[in-house]
């Protein structure tokens, strides 16, 4: 078998990309469909001297993996929908706290159980607000697989350059269907490792005291410097502190190391956009029926073209605003009831030229569906 | 080293009450690492929230102040991924039982060397005083004005049955017994849990007619006694003080070694 | 290759309909240098109960991975023939086992009915390998990808110990498609 192209399904692309981005502590919890990341790591993981530990529920799997990234490693968690809802105490616990992790969630329907077996995108709007609290978080997606390898490489380098968890939000159609991963060379991708503090031993370090840019060095637990971790708002040394300075700067510093770096997290694809009329905003497995569908009617001499959002938190309102300025009419394609829409129209000059084309009954959105909407939009009818 | 060594005495003073008897703990725990002469570098201490929780800021180790009754869900994080660290996680018992219960009786089941310390005051001290899964029946608390219904654990028998390999209960009275039972817990290797009982004469006390500490104390003086002694064969009623469980069992991050070894074998051939 | 190949493989679980899928899919990704998707149906049994697999085999970039109409469709259960005779493309393959679908209408598609099974039974007697037989049943038949690419691509998927025997059912497979190819 040629060594660098594998036929795998998206969940483990997902783990190719995670080892690749050096993945070394995996704690997690079975739920479909995101379960293949789990075992392929149980099998993955201690061939490099990593760890996998199954936890006996998703909070302790969440749990786990941050006090892993304590001790310098790089860490992630996979789940599906009932299982990110409990994980959103410790998430928000992460943000607080500043610690990289990245956890990947495989979207089926909800709410509740929901629809464990099928497609859906129902998870955006609780990626981005799913933990209680203000804060800001960064979430990225991806419709094939080898974006879903370089977004999940992009994941760990975001979480070790911002400290701070990043979601993964992938969804089962993706997750469970095969195709062609070619897996870049050692080199190919850049990696980002954590900024460690320069601070010498028995020198006051302070964890939580960034730098000009904004970052904060961090030292591994069992390392030089001995500090204090808490989910309270605390002071330079994390120790706890309800002092209203200190309390809006953090809240501040915890926001805005997020978004006012939108344009270097921003990720996307253009399908062809070039002087396209009619714009399919998409992402995930139904940007795949988005951009099938404008290819088609590109051969017959429509002007359709796709935006394929690769980042949904923080939203890249400006580059939506820019691509779709000369639109005659936007599409929202997703499976949900327009999640992203309402990003889209509070993004665009026109919100009524905005429209959803949307499927929620467990099926993947096909191209035919999508053309059915655009007829009527055409006013061309059905 | 003093002992003050082992404190952040920046952050005193401390947030606990007059008389409770956390503070007498976190005195016994010094005591005990001063004696084993532990690197401060290699000691993680692990705690959720509460009253108990705050033990955590006060010490000069790796400090993580967590969520509540996930610290043993963090410590193993912790623990596995560096297994040298001597991982030491204080809980309440709302903390360690109630929110926290599941974590407890796994991390037991896998016999993970962290050592537990269960800070048991029967109450909800920082919320006011609410009952907990250890008050047990007939206590009065602020979401009990008629008394409780509820049965309690006991923590020995659970951490016994769930499979912990170092078990031992002492009181806040019994200081030195405290420090001893801590130092052979930190040394036993698995996951060890220590019960010491511990006064809230704020929100127990006074709403139990149990009085202020002093009172308290004296209470665990006459109601506890040490396993095979004559008083509590001639007193069965009394609380059992003493260690109930010291044995081997596999430990957990010394087997997945043995993974990673057969793993990275099986890789190469 | 010159157009796109869409492929609907049905059956019931545990006839190893999906690994089948895999193993063609896989064959033409990594052997043949092309672009492949497979998917499938998937619900909470695992054992039993109507499977359907997708696939899609094409030298340009596969967007959509459903497949509406195949132009290949393989059906080893009444069930399954039942229910997805009809989607077939004009002028398709319809590929059924005569062991386990009686064909009772007409399509507009060249229908193939073999014994496959009767096959593996008599010269094997191991049904595990059934799907392997179908496998070389379809390429001989189609000739959509190289016999050896398909054979390699078993040969990683399946325990050492069981290579010879999934050659023999390949093997007599190719044959029995071959005696149909057009």
């Amino acid at each position: 078998m040629p060594k660098n192209i594998r036929f795998v399904q998206g969940n483990e692309a997902c783990v190719e990309g995670a080892l690749y981005a050096g993945l070394d502590f995996y704690a997690g919890y079975p739920i479909t469909p995101s379960t293949e990341i789990a075992e392929q790591l149980s099998q993955r993981l201690p061939e490099i001297g990593g760890k996998f530990i199954q936890m006996e529920d998703e909070i302790a799997s969440m749990c786990a993996i941050i006090g892993a990234s304590l001790t310098g490693k790089k860490v992630m968690t996979a789940t599906s929908g009932p299982g990110f809802s409990l994980k959103q105490e410790a998430i928000g616990y992460a943000c607080m706290t500043e610690i990289p992790c990245v956890i990947a969630n495989v979207q089926r329907g909800g709410p509740s159980t929901g629809n464990p077996t099928h497609v859906s995108q129902g998870d955006i709007n609780q990626a981005r607000w799913g933990t209680h609290g203000d804060h800001a978080i960064i979430a990225l997606t991806a419709s094939n697989h080898q974006d879903v390898f370089k977004m999940t490489v992009d994941a760990f380098n975001m979480a070790e350059t911002y400290r701070t968890p990043v979601i993964l939000l992938f969804d089962e159609a993706v997750g469970h269907m095969r195709e062609k991963l070619i897996i870049p060379e050692k080199g190919e991708l850049e990696i980002v490792d954590r900024l460690r503090t320069a601070v010498a031993k028995d020198v006051d370090y302070h964890p939580y005291l960034p730098r000009e840019d904004g970052r904060l060095p961090m030292s591994d637990f069992g390392a030089e410097h001995r500090y204090n971790v808490t989910g309270l708002f605390h002071d330079m040394w994390g120790f706890p502190s309800n002092n209203p300075k200190i309390v809006n700067e953090l809240l501040r510093h915890l926001v805005d190391k997020i978004e006012n770096n939108v344009q270097a997290i921003t990720r996307y694809k253009e399908h062809c956009l070039e002087d396209a009329e009619y714009i399919l905003v998409s992402y995930g497995s139904s940007a795949r029926s988005a951009i099938h569908l404008a290819q088609n009617r590109r051969n017959k001499g429509e002007k359709i073209g796709v935006l394929e959002l690769q980042s949904l938190w923080p939203f890249p309102t400006e580059l939506v605003k820019e691509k779709c300025s000369d639109a005659k009419a936007v599409l929202v394609v997703e499976m949900n009831m327009g999640q992203v829409l309402t990003q889209v129209k509070a993004a665009v000059k026109s919100p009524d030229r905005v429209f959803l084309a949307n499927r929620i009954d467990g099926q993947l959105i096909t191209p035919s569906n999508i053309k059915q909407l655009l007829r009527v939009i055409q006013g061309r009818g059905v | 080293m003093a002992v003050q060594d082992y404190l952040r005495q920046r952050f005193f003073p401390h947030m606990w009450c007059p008389g409770c008897g956390h503070g007498t703990i976190l005195n016994a725990l010094i005591h005990s690492i001063e004696e084993l002469k532990l690197n401060k570098n290699e000691i993680v201490m692990v705690s959720g929230i509460g009253c108990s929780a705050r033990i955590s800021g006060y010490v000069d180790f790796h400090s993580l102040h967590t969520l509540h009754g996930r610290a043993l869900a963090f410590a193993t994080g912790v623990k596995l991924s560096r297994p040298h660290l001597n991982v030491l996680v204080p809980m309440g018992d709302g903390d360690a039982l109630a929110i926290g219960g599941n974590h407890f009786i796994h991390a037991a089941r896998r016999n993970i060397d962290i050592t537990a310390i269960v800070m048991n005051n029967r109450i909800y001290g920082m919320t006011g005083g609410q009952f907990s899964p250890l008050s047990g029946p007939g206590v009065k608390a602020t979401t009990a004005p008629y008394k409780t219904i509820d049965s309690s654990f006991d923590v020995v028998e659970l951490a016994k049955a769930a499979g912990a390999t170092f078990v031992a209960r002492t009181t806040a009275f019994h200081v030195k017994e405290c420090t001893e039972m801590l130092t052979k817990a930190i040394l036993h290797k698995g996951f060890s849990v220590v019960e010491i009982m511990s006064q809230c004469p704020t929100h127990f006390g006074r709403k139990n007619k149990e009085g202020d500490a002093v009172n308290m104390l004296g209470l665990y003086k006459d109601n506890t006694a040490k396993l095979g002694s004559k008083a509590l064969e001639e007193k069965p009623h009394l609380i059992p003080r003493g260690i109930f469980v010291e044995k081997e069992r596999p430990e957990y991050c010394e087997e997945y070694d043995k993974i990673i070894a057969y793993a990275m074998k099986e890789k190469i051939s | 290759m010159n157009s796109r190949i869409r492929m609907v493989f049905s059956g019931s679980g545990g006839q190893g309909v999906i690994t089948a899928a895999i193993i063609i899919a896989e064959a033409a990704v990594i052997y043949e240098g092309l672009n492949a998707t497979q998917s499938q149906s998937y619900g909470a049994a695992a054992r039993g109960g109507a499977t359907r697999s997708d696939i899609i085999i094409s030298d340009k970039e596969i967007n959509f991975p459903e497949v509406t109409q195949p132009n290949i469709l393989v059906c080893l259960t009444q069930e399954a023939y039942n229910t997805y005779s009809s989607i077939i493309r004009p002028g398709g393959i319809l590929l059924t086992d005569k062991r386990y679908v009686q064909t009772t209408r007409k399509v507009d598609a060249k229908q193939i009915e073999l014994p496959m099974y009767e096959t593996v039974m008599e010269k094997i007697g191991k049904p595990v390998v059934f799907n392997i037989c179908v496998l070389g049943a379809l390429i001989g038949l189609t000739e959509i990808l190289q016999a050896q690419s398909v054979m390699t691509a078993v040969a990683d998927r399946v325990p050492k110990d069981f290579l010879t025997m999934n050659n023999r059912a390949f093997d007599l497979g190719l044959v029995l498609g071959a005696q149909f190819r057009r």
